[in-house]
């Protein structure tokens, strides 16, 4: 079975997580309030998706 | 070789899953919108609206086909009588699924599915895009052969009538969302 020889160091871990990053969440104004929302879906604010009322508010 | 089912593997095994999908399609015939998740609204919708295409046939084979999926007969006989007619003059697509982003908790991508309005024009959908198309045809011909008058505005006279019959769905799809939504929409604003 194939084994690490060396103890990886803290530099090199580090270095390697440094680049774990999360993005911001694409948004999209609403078309009713403007308010940014997630695109393709309704909008939680005022719930309308399409100028259609979706969800209540 | 059979064809896979598109869409996601519901629950724990077959059996589970047509249970799952049968008991959104009557949840969702009883209540006319339910909210669930993106998955379970993409499995849902064909089976929904075969659903409601054998109301719409209405026979008793029909009617018993149906019962082997939706168990309740309050549903069953609600699915019949009123969902049905509704969409007599719909070709189909009688469910609308609205994204709505996703669920606190686990962040499941969550979605409303609902049965639509009633289609207040019928939706010429086949034969105007045929008739629209010869008539494109016949006009790009008369236009290269431009010594026929006569037939030249017959053709036109074609055009005109196959213009007013396409803008009527789209009129008609613009009317749907406009009674409750914007009736709604003056309510909050
Ligand atoms: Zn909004």
């Amino acid at each position: 079975m194939a084994v690490p020889k060396r103890k990886m160091s803290r530099s090199n871990t580090r270095s390697r997580r440094a680049n774990w990053k999360a993005t911001a969440v694409t948004t999209a104004a609403c078309s009713q309030c403007k308010s940014p929302k997630l695109p393709h879906a309704a909008c939680p604010v005022c719930g309308t998706y399409n100028g259609r009322q979706v969800l209540e508010v | 070789m059979p064809t896979p089912t598109k869409g996601a593997r519901l629950g724990g095994s077959p059996a589970h899953e047509k249970l799952i999908l049968a008991n959104l399609a009557t949840e969702l015939f009883r209540h006319g919108k339910i909210k669930t998740t993106e998955s379970k609204a993409k499995r849902l919708r064909p089976l929904a609206e075969q659903l409601v295409t054998k109301a719409k046939r209405g026979d008793l084979h029909a009617r018993r086909r149906v019962l082997a999926t939706v168990k309740d007969k309050d549903v069953v006989y609600a699915l019949f009588e009123q969902i049905a007619p509704r969409y007599a003059n719909r070709p189909g697509g009688y469910t609308r699924i609205t994204k709505i982003g996703p669920r606190k908790g686990d962040a499941a991508p969550m979605a409303v599915i609902e049965l639509v309005e009633e289609l207040q024009v019928a939706a010429s959908t086949g034969p105007s895009k045929e008739a629209r198309k010869a008539a494109a045809q016949q006009a790009k011909v008369e236009a290269l052969a431009p010594e026929d008058e006569a037939p030249a505005a017959a053709a036109k006279g074609d055009d005109v009538q196959d213009d007013q019959d396409a803008e009527a769905p789209v009129s008609a799809s613009g009317d749907k969302p406009g009674d409750k939504a914007e009736g709604e929409d003056t309510d909050k604003a």
